[in-house]
């Protein structure tokens, strides 16, 4: 039916899509990316499976033995014992479950009301984009520590899901303003225009053009926050408003170590060595990877 | 799909217009740089009334900044106008709401000026021109729409086995087909061409146009077409309209615009292609017009044109001259249409 001659030119360039082509190629072989991605892969496995690493032994609270209280490290327990009696390598081990959990599920809240919350003040404007904004301002007035710590004040038992709630709550401000001005550069682009004009819903126009080709700024900034999550959950539970026991979790280690700095060093020290790191490898691998998707940032 | 229309044989200019344009304003407000006082606004269209034919191309032309990409936008319906009406088959289509708005839009389609920032980065050129049949689905049935997908890159001259592919995978040229396939899937009536062949090469350029062109004849299609290649405008147009700040100035059949320019403006912007000036049967003289056009926020007062133009009495100063036909279907704003004799020009 057409009168168009396909050999009209049109097939003269026919640039192949080569797996190998662009600056993607094999990013994840990149030592930065490697490294991070290691130990967040290691300290994710670690939560998920503690049984992994201390040999299907038995849990963190078991076998504890109170007359060998405080021991330093030696061949039978490679972190020494606590205060309880118990074997510290395997408290410390279960301790990355609580820090990954209310790393990645504080950021993942965060990051998806981000993207909703952020993506409709962007696209719709206005009076919308006004009242979200001011909203947000306002969240962002409070200070994140001093606002979590008050509403974990509400809670006498403190669980790891209490500790989520309370660093959600106050966890998305940035990333809602952060996902609306992507969302702005985008809105305007002629294939959004495009599919305006072939009658396509708001919804559909923001699920399907806006949101894939703004939300990777907001995926490198939550991965950078993971690490910032961690911190806080250690933080607040080392000055007692975050976890309570029988919680295993480095910051609460950290906080019972604290009286026995001078009899029993090494129980400050694995706890802080191991949450150290786990920050370490989440920042760095959302500084990897804010380089490989964003070269203006660097 | 992609069926030609039915083509009424007495398709003559008195026929009902398939789109209209009356009394169009579009003014943007400029920020204010006093908290208090009048708002001033950006006269981008003021006062446009123009028709589009069943199966003609309207060419329009004029220098930057005179309105022309405001008119696609306005006319695909993406901005309503400020006052006045854009009709599309006698129906205004910005009074409609909801589903009837989203039937009309189907007729209406807009080919960009950029042709890699008009497709999705993300979607492959299936998912792109999928598309117009996921939001319209009464189109094409779910299961044919694999075929009708490989018809329409046939139809644009595209090899069907690259579905696959992502736009950076494409050429301009290529990636502007892709744009066009897009556009004409829903079979629409109307085709406005914004600059379209504007950022391709001069050898890709041809071959797009001559697409259109054939596009035009298989599935009776109307275009606006604007671009500032007057050469271009002059092989695919059947009529044009020249544009000055944000008013049509003068209208007419290609032959009459081009070759028989009433409007002193019309000669200027022609005689400035070197291409149409060195074309023996036409022999033209450069015009040189003095200064930048004015600004749109404040246009001179009487006629637009009378600041640059090389014809211009006291008269034009103080009254704005109307459309007036200068002779069949040939209409001009201007007291004093005509060509501009050489030794008046040269005399400057």
């Amino acid at each position: 039916m057409s009168t168009v001659n396909p050999a009209d030119g049109a097939q003269a360039v026919d640039r192949s899509p080569q797996k190998s082509r662009g600056a993607h190629r094999r990013w994840w072989l990149k030592p930065r990316f490697a490294i991070s991605g290691s130990i967040v892969l290691l300290m994710i496995l670690m939560a998920a499976f503690p049984q992994l690493f201390t040999g299907f032994g038995p849990g963190p609270t078991e076998s504890c033995d109170i007359l060998k209280s405080n021991q330093p490290p030696s061949a039978a327990h490679l972190f020494g014992i606590d205060i309880q009696g118990c074997d510290y390598y395997t408290n410390v081990i279960y301790g990355a479950r609580a820090s990954i959990l209310v790393g990645i599920v504080v950021s993942a809240i965060a990051f998806g009301i981000a993207a909703l919350v952020g993506a409709v003040a962007g696209y719709f404007g206005g009076w919308v984009d006004a009242v979200i904004s001011r909203v947000c301002d306002m969240a962002f007035g409070l200070p994140f520590i001093l606002a979590a710590i008050v509403v974990l004040q509400l809670f006498s038992e403190r669980n790891v899901w209490t500790v989520i709630f309370a660093l959600s709550l106050f966890a998305w401000p940035g990333g809602v303003r952060f996902m609306r001005s992507s969302v702005l550069e985008v809105r305007n682009r002629e294939y959004v225009q495009a599919s305006r004009l072939l009658g396509a819903s708001n919804g559909r126009i923001i699920a399907k053009h806006i949101v894939p080709n703004a939300i990777t700024p907001l995926l490198v900034l939550q991965t950078l926050g993971v690490g910032g999550m961690i911190s806080a959950e250690a933080g607040l539970t080392f000055i007692g408003i975050g976890l309570t026991p029988p919680s295993v979790s480095w910051g609460l280690q950290l906080a019972a170590a604290r009286d026995y700095i001078d009899a029993a060093p090494h129980l400050l020290l694995f706890p802080a060595v191991f949450l150290t790191i786990t920050v370490l490898g989440f920042v760095l691998f959302g500084e990897a990877m804010r380089d490989e998707f964003d070269p203006k940032g660097k | 799909m992609l069926s030609p229309q039915t083509l009424p044989e007495t398709a003559t200019p008195d026929a009902a217009p398939l789109m209209e344009m009356r009394g169009v304003t579009r003014h943007y407000p400029v920020a204010r740089s006093l908290p208090i006082g009048p708002r001033k606004v950006v006269k981008a269209l003021d006062g446009v009334d123009l028709q589009v034919q069943q199966g003609k191309t309207l060419g329009i032309i004029g220098e930057s900044g005179c309105g022309k990409s405001t008119m696609a936008r306005v006319l695909s319906g993406l901005e309503k106008p400020t006052a006045g009406q854009v009709l599309f088959e006698g129906h205004d289509i910005n009074a409609l709401r909801g589903a009837e708005r989203a039937q009309m839009r189907r007729n209406i389609q807009l080919i960009f000026q950029d042709p890699y920032a008009s497709l999705n980065p993300r979607m492959t050129i299936e998912q792109i021109l999928s598309e117009p049949f996921e939001i319209h689905p009464d189109i094409a049935k779910r299961g044919s729409r694999r075929a009708n997908l490989g018809e329409m890159m046939e139809l644009v001259g595209l090899n069907p086995d690259h579905l696959g592919r992502y736009p950076h995978n494409f050429s301009g040229g290529q990636q502007q087909r892709i744009g066009i396939a897009r556009g004409i899937a829903l079979n629409p009536k109307v085709l406005i061409c914004d600059e379209a062949v504007s950022a391709l090469d001069v050898s890709v350029r041809a071959q797009v146009v001559n697409l259109l062109d054939s596009l035009q004849r298989e599935l009776g299609l109307s275009y606006v077409f604007i671009a500032h290649d007057l050469q271009i405008v002059r092989h695919i147009s059947d009529s044009v309209a020249t544009m000055y700040l944000g008013r049509v100035i003068e209208t007419g059949s290609y032959a009459q615009v081009y070759d028989a320019s009433a409007h002193p403006y019309t000669q200027a912007l022609l005689s400035a292609a070197p291409e149409l000036r060195q074309d023996p049967a036409h022999a033209r003289q450069l015009i040189m017009l003095q200064g930048d056009p004015p600004s749109p926020i404040d246009p001179p007062s009487g006629c637009r044109f009378h600041t640059r133009c090389p014809v211009a009495r006291p008269d034009c100063a103080t009254s704005e001259p109307e459309l007036d036909p200068v002779a069949d279907g040939h209409r001009a704003r201007c007291f004093y249409p005509g060509p501009i004799s050489t030794e008046l020009s040269q005399g400057d």
